[in-house]
C-alpha cells in the first residue's frame, strides 16, 4: 500500500490534515504528519521530513508527499536527497494540502500504485466545493 | 593561504555574528516584500549551527560545513534553510576528506553548492533571489582562482560581485517565493536572500583573515 506524508509549516495543521485524510480511508492507509521547526515554531525541517519518510517506508511501499507551500516544497525536495535509492519511492504532489491528502488517502486505500495515487492527489485542485 | 578546520570554525563564528547583528535589517528588508522572517529564521539557524560546531570535534573542513548544513536544514524553518543547507552540504561533499582547502577547492565546491541551490529552488538569474548574488560571486571567484589568487583574495572578488548583484535586485520584480505573490509591488526593494548571501561571504572573509 502507498502511504501519505503531510508536510506543513505548522505541526498542528499537519496533524489535523493527516487525521482527516486518515479517517477518509477508515484508518487503513498509513498517513503521517510533520510540521514546524525542530524548536517547535512555524516552519519546515529537512531532518524531520527524512525521519517521517523513513518511518512510513517501513510500512508502505511508496509515499505520496503533500506539502503546503514555499519552504515545505524545498525542504521536501532536500529530504529526498538523503534517502538514496528510496527517493524513487516518494512523489511530491502539487496540490492543495488538505484536499490532496484526502484524495490520496482514498485512492491509496483501494490499492492503487504510487503514480496513480500521486496523479489523483494532484487532481484535487479541480475539486469544486460550492458549485453545481 | 588555505582554510583549515579551525579557520572553518572561525569563519562560521563570524557568519553567525554577522547574521545576528543584521537580524533586524534582514527582517526589515523581508517585511517589505516577504513574510518578515528572514532575519529571525537565519539567526535561529546559525545560532544553532554555531552551538553545534563549537561542541564538535573535526579533522576535516567538510565536517564543519556538513554540521552547519544539517543544522540549517533543521532549524531555519523557511526556504533559506534547505537552500543555504544545500550550499554548505554540497561544499562539504566536494571537500571530501581534505584537512585544508585552497582557493581552487573552495571555488569548485561553491560551484557545486550553487548547482544544488539552482536544482532545488529552480530560480533563474533576475528572479530576485539569492541566486542573483551567488551567481556573480561564483563567476568572479572562478576568475580569481584560475589566476592563482589565494582564498582571501578570491573571496574579496566574490564579495564585490555579490554586492553588485545584491544591489541589482532592487528594481527587479520577484519571480520566486513569498515576494512573487506581490508581483510588480516587489520592485524597488532589495532582496533579503541576496543580502544574506553578501553578508555571509563578507563574514567568511573576516573569519579567514583572523
Amino acid at each position: 500500500m502507498i502511504g501519505i506524508l503531510v508536510v506543513s509549516h505548522s505541526a498542528k495543521a499537519a496533524e489535523g490534515i493527516a487525521e482527516i485524510a486518515s479517517q477518509m480511508s477508515g484508518g487503513i492507509v498509513p498517513v503521517c504528519a510533520v510540521g514546524g521547526t525542530e524548536e517547535g515554531g512555524l516552519g519546515t525541517s529537512v531532518p524531520g521530513i527524512v525521519e517521517a519518510l523513513g518511518g512510513l517506508l517501513e510500512k508502505a511501499e511508496g509515499v505520496v508527499l503533500v506539502p503546503d507551500l514555499g519552504s515545505a516544497v524545498l525542504s521536501a525536495r532536500s529530504a529526498l536527497e538523503f534517502l538514496g535509492d528510496d527517493a524513487k519511492k516518494v512523489l511530491i504532489v502539487d496540490a492543495p494540502v488538505l484536499e490532496g491528502a484526502m484524495m490520496a488517502s482514498v485512492e491509496a486505500s483501494i490499492g492503487s500504485s504510487l503514480e496513480r495515487v500521486a496523479q489523483v492527489a494532484g487532481e484535487a485542485r479541480l475539486l469544486s466545493k460550492l458549485s453545481r | 593561504m588555505p582554510m583549515n578546520v579551525e579557520q572553518a570554525r572561525k569563519v562560521f563564528e563570524r557568519v553567525t555574528e554577522a547574521i545576528i547583528s543584521h537580524k533586524e535589517y534582514l527582517t526589515e528588508l523581508d517585511s517589505a516584500i516577504g513574510d518578515a522572517d528572514h532575519g529571525i529564521n537565519m539567526s535561529r539557524g546559525f545560532t544553532k549551527a554555531q552551538e553545534k560546531i563549537k561542541a564538535g570535534a573535526y579533522t576535516e573542513v567538510g565536517g564543519v560545513f556538513k554540521d552547519v548544513a544539517m543544522t540549517l536544514m533543521g532549524s531555519v524553518g523557511g526556504a533559506s534553510g534547505p537552500l543555504y543547507g544545500t550550499l554548505f552540504m554540497r561544499m562539504s561533499m566536494k571537500f571530501g576528506t581534505k584537512q585544508e582547502v585552497d582557493s581552487a577547492d573552495f571555488v569548485e565546491a561553491f560551484e557545486e553548492g550553487l548547482k544544488g541551490i539552482l536544482a532545488l529552488g529552480k530560480a533563474q538569474l533576475e528572479d530576485k533571489t539569492m541566486v542573483d548574488a551567488l551567481t556573480p560571486a561564483l563567476e568572479a571567484m572562478k576568475a580569481a582562482a584560475s589566476n592563482g589568487e589565494d582564498l582571501p583574495a578570491v573571496l574579496e572578488k566574490g564579495i564585490a560581485s555579490a554586492e553588485e548583484g545584491m544591489k541589482r535586485t532592487i528594481p527587479l520584480v520577484a519571480k520566486k517565493g513569498r515576494a512573487s505573490y506581490l508581483g510588480e509591488r516587489s520592485a524597488g526593494h532589495q532582496d533579503p536572500g541576496a543580502t544574506s548571501t553578501f553578508l555571509i561571504l563578507s563574514a567568511m572573509l573576516e573569519g579567514l583573515r583572523e
